[in-house]
């Protein structure tokens, strides 16, 4: 029997991680102790040292694949004389073991005639997949792969017991929830990074290499494939906000303000508002459909320790100031402890990057995706304005919007843009 | 001398206890049952099969006095109660010596006594007479010693006047007026045959509605159903006292308002349960658990002494010959380790009375549904909107279908009306093969049959009803 080598834990808390690389290839030999893989979390790397001696018989999970169940398997050993054959039918489901733990631990007694249970496994890609109705129904509406789901029916089809187990056990998601997002323009490289050791690098100056973490590596995988694929488009409006600074002042100086209203409240929102209103834009572009949202959750960006962290104001256009306030600080510091949960940052259908605090004036930023559009909004300045043909001096605050030209136009972004500008120039029109 | 060591023993041969005895024999066990009466158990020789010959003389003497209503004629249309009983005897007396012989032919050995666990995998057995036969070891036990009628303190059945399923079966009299007590499958199933026949009967009830367990619609259609053909029911009742004359029993009937009445009848027939035979088969020698007069498994039968397990009646509700049976496949096949055994899903049982109107229902009630947090579609149809249910003359009945309406999953399904305890299956294998509503909605369903009903009923849960 192949020896599985199981999906380790990092931490006690830790339920799943990123198999991040391989350091043996299907074939090689592997003596105790060497480096196999390599294994990572958002907090933490660590390598995967092999137990036992023997071959690499077959990696179970992919390099690269994250949210993998901890004790999972992620690939098997041989021992010593045994060949490949020995894979066929392997058990490789020990991610599983919670949900077959369910059944009652009873002592067995001694079977007359005892033959091996062998546990269900998940099908290979192409094979014909034999679910039932009822599990392939709950299995779409949960967004699970019926694929990645091992069948305990009569010849391992899917029934709604496992697809039930899977969604209890986190398994068999059908594309790895986004663990973070977009956010201002650090571009990230488009074409393939150097590797460390590249030559490129020999005549730099002398550097720390500080690994990527997840988080890293995720802002870098979406990031260069919205930058790559999403043709984007940017708009510029430039806002006066005196008014709106007004009311501000106006708001937080009253008796008992028990809130702080930043500016940043106030765009988003107005963003939200605006999104109502122009609800094109409060979209999602996908290859069959363009969706279009029925409430506007916008995503705020912040920046975190090694990267940015989008928490979501959800349905912000239906929240008064103070609440929106309340929430963002809220979500702000949970970001900053690493403490979101993840229907708190995953899910949002606008975007809204703020760096004015910076003094940077403005900014493009690259689109979130599945979302539509980002807003980039920079500093509230004075700034001389022509007024009656006089020159005068407001209050200007510069904002871009990016938006993804396959699902939203010029016309139907500038529409959004006249929208916001108008509630920020005028935010007592928010009471109506 | 006989062998007496075996891979596998069963104690009862009742459908559970004889059908896992096939299984296991099948399965290239060494077996034995161990059996104090008669093979076939309760089921086959006092309860499920002896009880539908009686109710089929009812059913076809029902026909035949309402014969004009088809254009045919019998005149002095009458029964011999000796004769019906010695057709129920005689059906059952067959299939008894049927099970016998498939016994044999599996090879597998009965021993006719009283088998009793004595611990570390031995069975003591004592024959009819008391006498000590040799002891027994197996490598597993199976208890399988199904159940008995429940009595209520004070309405104990006497065997002469109070009845239980037993002398209900083989009547000294055909009683002219009759008070059954509980009107669950067995209360209502001997009310309607002795209705039938032409006694006065009095159905007492304590629950709400008649056969607690149906759904609360089905029930009521049912109802108005026996009320309509002359049986009196009485719900949310109690017999409080029985005082018994030298032929007669004057039973005295508290109703929900505090009132009480007294009707005297020539028998009563207690039908308030069956409870679990845990008594005098040496569990005590064991480690094995039992609550509330039955004894504790798990999904496969495993009780809490390794080797020892326990199916049907005896393991605990719902006490049906089917779960019996399907208990000790599954319970067999564990022990062999087979592959894909899985405990039953107490929700996929279906349940069947064969009183006039049939109920039969499979998964949740529609308040039992709710009652667990489902949204649910529910779909009905009734017999009058269907062609084979009229030409059949049998315009009274309700198909009633249950959903999720989240997921589309079949939770119940119910059913009052002619022959619908035929039609049950077919919503169960639904139910076990997990379909949808949309896979109930394609399926062509056989025209003209009662059939269509259930494709009517899932049509009608999501608004798409045809004919009605």
């Amino acid at each position: 029997m192949p020896i599985n080598i199981l999906m380790p834990a990092l931490s006690p808390t830790m339920t799943e991680g990123t198999l991040a690389k391989w350091h043996k290839k299907e074939g090689d030999a592997v003596e105790a102790g060497d480096v196999i893989a390599e294994i990572e979390t958002d907090k933490a790397t660590m390598e995967v040292e092999a137990v036992e001696e023997g071959v690499l018989g077959r990696i179970v999970v992919p390099e690269g694949t994250a949210d993998v169940a901890v004790n999972s398997v992620i690939a098997l050993l041989l021992e010593e004389g045994e060949d490949t054959s020995a894979l066929d039918g392997a058990d490789t489901s020990g991610g599983r073991a919670p949900a077959l733990a369910a059944e009652p631990a009873k002592p067995e007694p001694a079977a007359a005639a005892p033959a091996p249970t062998p546990t269900p496994q998940p099908k290979p890609a192409g094979e014909r997949l034999f679910a039932s109705p009822l599990a392939r129904r709950i299995a779409g509406q949960q967004g699970l792969d019926l694929a990645a789901i091992a069948g305990s029916g009569p010849r391992g089809r899917v029934v709604k017991r496992d697809v039930e187990a899977a969604l209890a056990a986190g398994t068999g998601k059908a594309v790895p929830a986004a663990k973070t997002a977009a956010g201002p323009a650090t571009a990230p490289a488009a074409a393939p990074a150097p590797a460390v050791g590249d030559p490129v690098f020999a005549n730099m100056p002398e550097f720390e290499a500080v690994p990527n973490s997840s988080m890293r590596k995720i802002i870098a995988t979406r990031l260069t494939a919205s930058a790559r694929d999403i043709p984007h488009f940017n708009l510029q409006a430039d806002v006066e906000i005196d008014r709106l600074l007004a009311a501000r002042k106006d708001l937080n100086g009253r008796d008992g303000a028990d809130y702080k209203i930043s500016v940043n409240d106030f765009v988003i929102k107005a963003v939200a508002v605006a999104l109502r209103r122009c609800p094109d834009v409060n979209a999602a572009y996908t290859d069959d459909a363009i969706l279009r949202f029925k409430r506007a959750d916008v995503s705020v960006a912040v920046a975190v320790e090694g990267g940015l962290i989008t928490p979501i104001i959800k349905d912000a256009g239906s929240l008064g100031l103070a609440a929106i306030s309340e929430k963002a600080k809220e979500l702000a510091a949970k970001a900053r402890d690493g403490k979101l949960a993840p229907e708190e940052f995953q899910g949002g259908t606008f975007t809204i990057s703020n760096l004015g605090m910076f003094g940077v004036k403005s900014f493009n930023s690259i689109i979130n995706p599945p979302q539509g559009g980002i807003l980039s909004v920079g500093a509230g300045e004075q700034r001389p304005v022509v007024k009656n043909g006089a020159l005068a001096v407001a209050t200007v605050m510069s904002l871009t919007l990016a938006v993804d030209h396959r699902c939203i136009d010029g016309a139907t972004a500038a529409q959004f843009m006249k929208e916001l500008k108008a509630i920020l120039e005028d935010p007592i029109q928010l009471l109506l | 001398m006989a062998d007496t060591s075996f891979d596998i023993l069963i104690i009862g041969g009742g459908p559970g206890g004889y059908v896992a005895a096939i299984r296991a024999a099948q399965l290239g066990f060494k077996t034995c049952v161990v059996e104090k009466r008669h093979l076939g158990g309760i089921c086959l020789n006092w309860g499920c099969i002896p009880t539908k010959a009686l109710l089929r003389s009812a059913e076809i003497y029902h026909y035949m006095q309402h014969a004009d209503a088809y254009g045919l004629s019998a005149k002095d249309v009458a029964f011999d109660i000796e004769k019906v009983i010695g057709r129920s005897r005689a059906v059952s007396k067959q299939l008894n010596g049927g099970v016998g012989h498939l016994l044999k032919k599996n090879k597998v050995t009965v021993i006719d006594g009283t088998g009793k666990l004595k611990g570390g995998g031995k069975i003591s057995v004592t024959d009819k007479d008391g006498k000590a036969l040799p002891d027994l070891t197996a490598k597993h036990i199976i208890i399988a010693t199904g159940a008995r009628p429940r009595a209520l303190p004070g309405l104990e059945a006497d065997g002469k006047l109070v009845w239980t399923y037993f002398e209900a079966l083989k009547p000294d009299i055909f009683p002219k007026k009759l008070l059954v007590i509980g009107s669950g499958a067995i209360g209502i199933e001997f009310a309607s045959f002795y209705h039938t026949l032409g006694a006065d009967v009095t159905v007492v009830e304590v629950m709400t509605q008649i056969m607690p367990v149906e759904d609360a619609e089905i029930s009521a259609v049912a109802r108005k159903q026996m009320e309509k053909s002359g049986l009196k029911i009485m719900t949310e009742a109690k017999v409080t006292k029985l005082a018994k004359g030298a032929n007669s029993v004057t039973c005295t009937v508290e109703t929900k308002d505090g009132k009480t009445q007294e009707i005297t009848v020539d028998r009563v027939i207690s039908a308030v349960g069956v409870q679990g035979n845990v008594e005098g088969i040496g569990l005590e020698n064991t480690k094995v658990k039992t609550d509330r007069g039955c004894i504790v498994i798990d999904g496969y039968g495993r009780t809490d002494e390794p080797g020892v397990y326990a199916i049907g009646d005896v393991a605990g509700p719902p006490m049906l010959a089917h779960k019996a049976e399907h208990e000790g496949v599954i319970c067999v096949e564990k022990i062999k380790g087979l592959p894909g055994v899985h405990p039953i899903d107490k929700n996929h049982i279906p349940g069947c009375t064969y009183c006039h109107p049939q109920v039969a229902s499979v998964g949740l009630t529609e308040a039992k549904a709710k009652e667990q947090g489902y949204q649910v579609k529910v779909g009905r149809f009734p017999f009058l909107g269907n062609g084979k249910a009229i030409a059949l003359g049998e315009p009274d009945g309700l198909v009633k279908t249950v959903f999720d309406a989240k997921t589309g999953q079949l939770l119940g399904a119910h059913m009052v009306g002619a022959e619908v305890t035929e039609l049950i299956q077919g919503f169960v294998i639904a139910m076990g093969l997990e379909t949808t509503e949309e896979d109930l909605m394609h399926t062509v369903f056989p025209h003209p049959t009662l059939s269509e009903m259930m494709h009517e009923s899932v049509l009608d849960a999501y608004g798409r009803v045809i004919h009605f």
